[in-house]
């Protein structure tokens, strides 16, 4: 077991020029067989992982990354949680994950910096305003602490928004979640990952997974790049790279591969206290604890493996947002990236068992993962140690599509759709 | 920034010109044998989709030119479009018989139809 972090180790390291601290985590070589194997070491799995061994005391288990922890749509997104979705499905899950976002830092004895700040999506149009109307509804009834809030009180809670009636998408109301907020994306990911190796997981980097070994429809084992492992369970959560992972098992997916860029400003001081979400005019903000405005906007039209997006849809982004805070006209961009989302049709997300024995799938979580994360991991950690859906898994499952039972967040999900 | 040729009016542009429609060569179930539509089927038709790392089979469409829709063959690592051609052609032969995946098995028995016929 590792020494908690805690005042006393700080100030105990802070004599020591801090020269003493102990890896967060091992780097273990692979063993030749485990009880399961989580594949892709984002957050949705290390989440997996720590919960598979903390609820279900799994630990003889690995976690296999191509790249480096957390490199993929993990260290790329925005940061932005919520749970106000529009569907019943969507908010039982996305809420379990925002209110275990709360006690996450004691839970995991790491500082995911989680920071409620309030989440306002603004109404920009007729039809946004009755749509937004509709969800709030929907979320009172499912008990969420959401309101629909005026054009003056958003003038409040965002003082440099351009409350100018006349501009093309004027501000006729926004919707607001008080819980939601931000977190740390890396300190989420660093923390699952110490979690989850404290307990006797192997968190194993650079072990890209080329093949899925099944025999007579079961799951057997995995062929990796640093040889095979032998596993009856393993459950794959590769967003962007999931189609040809699955592929390997002869399973196909409803998911396409598209591009999401995000961007930061240069740093600045105070400006904004919430995230805001201008879904009409395509573009999101927040603003970083080192002042750098965080935005990001739709995904690139067509598929795209090259985790680098274009130009126009960059463009588009900024050009929305200048519109709605016309005092960032100026800013200049530090960096921009892009990251390789999974996206379903129904744009919610797969939780499911397959039709290969010991095999599950945890994605399409397309623009919206990072808020999900704890809720995905602690749903999926179950669905796999009992072999049968979790009941808040169980409406995500590979099925729905056949069965035409969709979870249909393309319109209330947010801006990137 | 992609730069598309228009194969039906020879226009030539970057991707704001143009729209992209999605997976090429999705056949209906229902447009073929109308009796038998399988739950299973018009999942595949609705839903399931190709989605290679690699050589790519597209529809889009000349938005700002002669606003019909192509074909065309891309690689979505490195952003090339292979070729162009029409909306009721198949892709060039050379390409079908690189192509991997899901789509190397759809192209597999046109291939073979050809060689036998």
């Amino acid at each position: 077991m590792k020494s908690r972090y805690s005042i006393f180790s700080l100030a105990r390291n802070a004599m020591n020029y801090h020269k003493d601290w102990e890896r967060a985590w091992r780097s273990p070589n692979p063993k030749p067989e485990y009880d399961a194997v989580i594949v892709g070491a984002g957050g949705h799995g290390l989440a997996s992982a720590y919960y598979l061994a903390k609820n279900h005391g799994m630990t003889n288990i690995a976690i296999l990354e191509k790249g480096w922890l957390g490199g993929g749509n993990t260290g790329r997104n925005t940061t932005i949680i919520r749970s106000n979705y529009l569907q019943d499905a969507s908010i039982a899950i996305y809420e379990l994950a925002r209110s275990l976002y709360e006690g996450l830092s004691a839970d995991l004895n790491y500082n995911v910096m989680f920071s409620p700040r309030g989440v306002l999506m603004l109404c920009q149009t007729e039809h946004e305003l009755r749509a937004f109307k509709r969800t709030a509804h929907a979320n009172r009834l499912a008990g969420l602490d959401c309101r629909m809030v005026s054009p003056a009180e958003v003038k409040e809670i965002v003082p440099i928004i351009n409350d100018d009636p006349g501009c093309r998408y004027p501000i006729l109301g926004a919707y607001y979640q008080p819980r939601g907020g931000t977190g740390r994306h890396d300190a989420v990911a660093w923390g699952y990952a110490r979690g989850a190796d404290s307990m006797g997981v192997d968190v194993i980097q650079n072990c890209e997974v080329t093949n899925i070994l099944r025999r007579g429809g079961e799951v057997v084992g995995l062929e990796t790049t640093r040889g095979v492992i032998k596993t009856n369970k393993v459950g794959v959560v590769t967003a962007g790279n999931v189609s040809h992972l699955m592929q390997t098992a002869g399973v196909r997916m409803p998911i396409e591969s598209l591009c999401l860029q995000a961007l930061v400003s240069e740093p600045i001081k105070p400006v904004i206290d919430c995230v805001v979400m201008a879904n009409t005019v395509h573009g999101y903000v927040s603003q970083s604890d080192k002042g750098e405005l965080v935005i990001g906007g739709g995904t690139d039209p067509y598929n795209n493996y090259s985790q680098r997006g274009s130009f126009p849809s960059l463009e588009h982004t900024v050009t929305a947002l200048v519109e709605t805070f016309p005092i960032i006209s100026r800013l200049r961009m530090l960096r921009m990236w892009g990251g390789i989302v999974d996206m379903t049709g129904d744009r919610s997300p797969i939780i499911s068992k397959t039709e290969v024995k010991g095999l599950y799938v945890n994605c399409g979580w397309g623009t919206g993962g990072f808020k999900a994360i704890p809720g995905s991991g602690f749903v999926f950690a179950n669905t796999i140690a009992n072999d049968r859906p979790h009941k808040i898994a169980e409406p995500f499952g590979l099925n729905r599509f056949t069965e035409g039972r969709l979870i249909d967040e393309s319109v209330a999900a947010a801006v990137a759709h | 920034m992609l730069l598309v040729h228009c194969p039906v009016c020879g226009a030539e542009g970057d991707e704001t010109d143009f729209h992209g429609g999605g997976q090429a060569h999705v056949r209906r179930p229902a447009t073929h044998d109308p009796a038998n539509v399988s739950d299973e089927a018009q999942r595949d038709y609705l839903f399931i989709r190709h989605n290679p790392r690699g050589l790519h089979f597209e529809r889009w469409r000349c938005d700002r030119g002669c606003g019909k829709w192509f074909h065309a063959a891309r690689d979505t690592v490195t952003m090339e479009f292979k070729a162009f051609y029409g909306i009721t052609e198949l892709p060039p032969r050379e390409l079908m018989e690189v192509a991997t995946g899901e789509w190397a098995t759809y192209f597999k028995d046109i291939l073979k139809a050809e060689k036998s016929p």
